[in-house]
């Protein structure tokens, strides 16, 4: 099964077993891992799920959809490598994937 | 100081030792995870009523009911976090009683829960209409996962869905009717679909979108009844009509359970009444959810609302109260509603707005309306329009001013309406 690594905004680092089919948000939520709200639970509608993909990552995560690119247009602390957590599906191929979560969601 | 003698409401550091919640749903289940995530050492014991953990209810009428989600993915914590976070959790079983004097809670089961602090958040039900024939087969609201589990298997092409009350709920479930290929009829009694949440132009936008899907939409309708002998056939119609179902959805808004809580001497009105705190007319009993009658900062009015962040919101603000933390923020009311492909966004309540703006072209199925009074921004309905969502919760939180021509005027950016707002 795909290993997601979180890092949260002080370093700290928190490996778990994803599973393909799910998101990285819920992957997180599952996983009790901090700094990610995801208030609307995956809808895309609320934009506390943010995360920065690694760059080495950047190609195989892809890009935001038009929905997904203008929630986070409006989000704090944008950054290149910005996504919704909950709109990035696990696959095999993204075994090993380094997300940063960001200081606040909110 | 001895055990003995201690008070009964702080323990030996002053921090209350055990905090029941009676509710296991959004509101309930976010209050138990904020007291423990901000450090909440004692212990919290979590009671619902529904053989499920907290879960999400939003997908229940969306993706979950079109047979996109398995049931353990809404849940809001997996099985194993309670165990870990030291939350007891008790399903299955109601409370049935609240002594403020003793600081207990009696529950259906007979067990007696003592407690120092008390969180409510027992939600609301779905009303039901005193008609004949509602407790026919077939006829079902749609709250709970055991609701939507039942209304799946009715969930057949070909099957003929009536859906009474064109709210959220019941559009949302037309929707996925009429996707899952069911022929659907929606029957409301105002003359307009989402009368409650939103005003004219987001009501006749839907309406034209189910009805392209092909569900006969009816507006200014009033029922008699149900027919049917034991399973439901069909809703009879004020003026004689039946219109044929195999089944109906009723979705005509919810009641506050609240019942427990008046019996018990807290103070109601239509909901449990709570200050900014969610505290209660009692000091050490808060409520939240759907069931918290709560002051609406944004517009020096209290209120009910039925929402995930309302849920979210009030959890937090008890758990900050309960552990004496600064509260959070407090953001203006916002909603979700998925149908078909679209996303209406809303923030804000947009009841008493004296002038309406549209920006953008409902024909291209992307497009928003703010609602303002006084020249001020208090509420907008943003359809596949996140930036209007985003900017217009700032906007709305701010009480901000805007220029009308500006806001029609597509050429200019959310952000540059956003930055030049005053407040």
């Amino acid at each position: 099964m795909p290993k997601i690594t979180y890092v949260d905004a002080s370093g700290t680092e928190r490996t778990v077993e994803g599973k393909t089919g799910m998101t990285v948000m819920e992957t997180a939520i599952k996983h009790n891992v901090p700094g990610i709200d995801a208030d609307c639970g995956g809808a895309c509608a609320c934009a506390t799920c943010h995360v920065y993909v690694d760059p080495a990552f950047g190609d195989k995560v892809g890009k935001p959809s038009a929905m997904e690119q203008s929630m986070l247009d409006f989000a704090e602390n944008v950054r290149e490598t910005s996504r919704l957590s909950c709109q990035i599906k696990i696959r095999d191929d993204l075994d090993g994937l380094r997300v940063t979560t960001p200081e606040s969601q909110h | 100081m001895t055990p003995g003698i201690r008070s009964r409401d702080e323990g030996m550091s002053g921090a209350p030792q055990r905090v029941v919640i009676i509710g296991a749903g959004q509101a309930g289940g976010q209050a138990a995870y904020s007291l423990r995530l901000g450090g909440f050492a004692g212990g919290i014991t979590l009671v619902g009523d529904e053989a499920a953990p907290p879960y999400q209810r939003p997908p229940l009428s969306k993706a979950y009911l079109k047979g996109e989600l398995e049931a353990e993915r809404l849940f809001l914590k997996p099985l194993e976090y309670y165990a870990e976070h030291d939350i007891a959790l008790i399903t299955g079983d109601a409370a049935t009683a609240i002594s403020l004097g003793d600081h207990a809670v009696t529950l259906a089961s007979g067990r007696t829960l003592a407690w120092d602090k008390l969180v409510i958040a027992t939600g609301a039900r779905p009303r039901k209409l005193a008609l004949p024939g509602a407790d026919l087969q077939g006829v079902s609201e749609l709250r709970t996962l055991a609701d939507v589990d039942r209304i799946r298997r009715a969930a057949i092409a070909g099957a003929r869905l009536v859906v009474v009350g064109a709210g959220y709920i019941g559009l949302e479930a037309a929707a996925v009717g009429a996707q899952l290929g069911m022929k659907v009829t929606v029957l409301e009694a105002m003359p307009q679909v989402l009368s409650r949440v939103a005003g004219p132009e987001i009501g006749a936008f839907y309406t034209r979108i189910h009805r392209e899907a092909g569900t006969d939409v009816r507006l200014g309708v009033r029922i008699d009844g149900f027919e049917g002998i034991g399973t439901v056939s069909g809703v009879r119609l004020a003026d004689g009509e039946i219109v044929p179902a195999d089944f109906v959805l009723v979705g005509v808004g919810v009641l506050p359970n609240l019942e427990l809580a008046l019996e018990a001497g807290l103070v109601c009105g239509n909901g449990i009444v709570v200050d900014e705190a969610m505290r209660t007319s009692h000091r050490h009993v808060f409520a939240a959810g759907d069931v918290a009658w709560r002051p609406l900062v944004h517009y020096g009015r209290e209120g009910r609302l039925e929402s995930v962040h309302n849920a979210i919101e009030g959890g937090k603000l008890a758990a900050a109260a309960i552990l004496g933390m600064p509260p959070p923020q407090v953001e203006a009311p916002w909603f979700w509603s998925d149908q078909f492909d679209l996303k209406l966004q809303t923030v804000g309540l947009w009841t008493g707005a004296d002038q309406t703006v549209v920006r953008g072209d409902p024909g291209t199925r992307a497009f928003s309306v703010f609602y303002l009074k006084e020249g001020r921004v208090i509420a907008v309905d943003a359809v596949n329009s996140p930036p209007e969502f985003v900017v217009g919760k700032k906007l709305v939180a701010a009480k901000a001013k805007v220029a009308p021509g500006e806001l029609v005027d597509k050429s200019i950016s959310m952000k540059d309406i956003g930055a030049r707002a005053s407040g």
